[in-house]
């Protein structure tokens, strides 16, 4: 891979980018996410977040971490939809 | 050499640090419980604004507005920062006349915010439902900014002028002797599921870092803190939930912002629409859960006032805490004990906006140990005074 390839494509972040997290010392996934933004775009994160597991796992030379903290909805929602529907509970 | 132990590397923490490292003071350590962005301050809105009731945060908001014009030059890091003004509004007569009231006083301090007719407000935004409503008021000065390079501008030039920040290192205990911080406990923590606990896995023994003076800027966490102290504060977190849209292109001048149910939405640079809506009740404490019932209340609010918001789809959904007090103003200063503590919380829902001039002023108020009227104004011992300062122009 070359350092401008796509690891994000939603969000536009580079191999190299996210190299530079971790050059600046952002050895986890949350603070990697925050960094660079990747995984916040529209897929949210389906294409990029196990290329950046694995590129850290590499780095640090550490197992693998948990997922970035995954946010609802699970996909894309309409707020039509959204405004149609009860759930007036918590949860 | 003074030492200073900053608590929370949230907005608040690292403006003091930085502010801190450039008066000079050389040993500054800023320690957070997880990592950086981890608490309100990577999750709220970005929403910059002078529209308020009280003076001092006008005259404060001004002059931090000023700041975040000039922070991408001076901390070389682009914040998306965008003025397209805040259009607030309201449906009820009593809320009505406090608009009116505010924007005369925000007149008096040199702010153009005007109140809007119908068809200034159909001019500004085009899309908006007018249905129900009662007063507007624009000021074109007000704007938003992503809040993460935000924060990460400030690390970087704390860092560089010689500023420690440690993350995941969370703060378990005090030592004290003759009413002074002589030591702040610290313990070595890992990645954790913040989110869903509330709480940081333990990664390595406690040990002490000496210190001089400490500012506790640990915001909706302060009172737990204080209270490792024997310091009872009476501010209280608070969950506020936020989402945000698949990005549109830039058709959304002002961040609106309705008074009377908390709705308020703009649109980022990146695009995508970024809003909330207040729902009552939310769980006790510190929780940063997301919650359906804010998804559909919000989705009902926002294509009521933009009905042409309805085919857009939500993206994500995330939660984080305001850090209330019961009078809307927050908690700063030294306090009378321990006398080397200085109190930097209780920011309610808008202290991103207000952590680069105050950043600044506690700064000052750390290093030359004055009180100015505005620490004698908010200090913590205005409660027992009872002389509170209200403000009402508070969104969700
Ligand atoms: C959804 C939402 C939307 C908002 N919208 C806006 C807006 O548009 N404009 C605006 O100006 N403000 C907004 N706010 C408010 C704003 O985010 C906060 O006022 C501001 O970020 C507070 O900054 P802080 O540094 O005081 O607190 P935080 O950013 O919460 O930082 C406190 C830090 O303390 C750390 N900590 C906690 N316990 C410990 C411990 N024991 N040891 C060490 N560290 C510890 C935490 O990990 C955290 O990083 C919003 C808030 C929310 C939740």
């Amino acid at each position: 891979m070359t350092a401008k390839a796509m690891l994000c494509r939603c969000e536009d972040v580079t191999l190299d980018e996210v190299m530079e997290a971790l050059d600046a010392g952002h050895h986890d996934i949350e603070s990697v996410k925050r960094y660079t933004g990747f995984g916040t775009g529209w897929c949210q994160g389906k294409q990029c977040v196990l290329a950046c597991a694995r590129l850290l796992a590499q780095v640090t030379g550490r197992a693998p971490e948990m997922p970035i903290t995954p946010r609802p909805p699970l996909h894309p929602v309409p707020l039509g939809v959204l405004a149609s529907l009860g759930g007036d509970e918590e949860g | 050499m003074p030492r200073v132990v900053v608590i929370g590397a949230g907005i608040l923490g690292l403006a003091t640090a930085y502010n801190l490292a450039k008066r000079g003071v050389k040993d500054v350590l800023v320690v957070d419980r997880a990592y950086l962005c981890g608490g309100a301050s990577g999750r709220n809105g970005g929403g910059v604004r002078a529209q308020f009731s009280s003076e001092t945060n006008i005259r404060l908001m001004r002059e931090s507005i000023e700041i975040c014009r000039d922070f991408a030059t001076e901390m070389k890091i682009n914040v998306w920062f965008r003025q397209g003004g805040y259009l607030f509004l309201t449906r009820t007569a009593a809320r009505a006349r406090d608009l009116e009231e505010n924007v005369a006083l925000q007149n008096r301090c040199g702010l153009p915010t005007r109140m809007l007719d119908p068809s200034e407000l159909h001019r500004i935004v085009p899309e908006l439902s007018s249905e129900g409503v009662r007063a507007a008021s624009f000021n074109p000065g007000d704007g938003v900014v992503f809040p993460w390079p935000f924060i990460w501008g400030y690390a970087r030039a704390a860092k560089d002028l010689g500023v420690t920040v440690r993350p995941f290192t969370e703060v378990v205990g005090f030592e004290t002797r003759g009413g002074r911080v002589t030591g702040v406990r610290l313990r070595p923590t890992r990645l954790s599921p913040l989110d869903a606990t509330d709480e940081v896995l333990p990664a390595g023994d406690p040990y002490t870092e000496a210190c001089d003076d400490v500012v506790l800027c640990a915001g909706a966490w302060s009172p737990k803190i204080a209270a490792l102290l024997g310091l009872a504060l009476p501010n209280k977190p608070h969950r506020h939930e936020i989402c945000s849209t698949e990005p549109l292109k830039p058709w959304l001048g002002p961040l609106v912002a309705d008074l009377t149910d908390g709705l308020y939405f703009s649109q980022s640079m990146r695009g995508e629409i970024v809003g909330g809506v207040a729902v009552e009740p939310v769980p006790e404490g510190v929780n940063q859960q997301s919650s359906r019932r804010f998804l559909t209340t919000y989705a009902r609010a926002l294509v009521r006032a933009i009905p042409t918001m309805a085919g857009v789809r939500v993206l994500r959904q995330w939660a984080g805490c305001y850090d209330l007090t019961p009078d809307g103003s927050p908690i700063v200063g030294r306090v009378a004990e321990p006398s080397n503590l200085t109190l930097a919380c209780g920011f309610m829902g808008h202290g991103f906006m207000m952590a680069p001039v105050m950043g600044r002023l506690l700064a000052e108020h750390v290093v030359t140990g004055q009180t100015s009227p505005l620490f004698a104004r908010w200090g913590l011992d205005r409660f027992a005074r009872g002389e509170l300062e209200h403000e009402n122009m508070i969104i969700g």
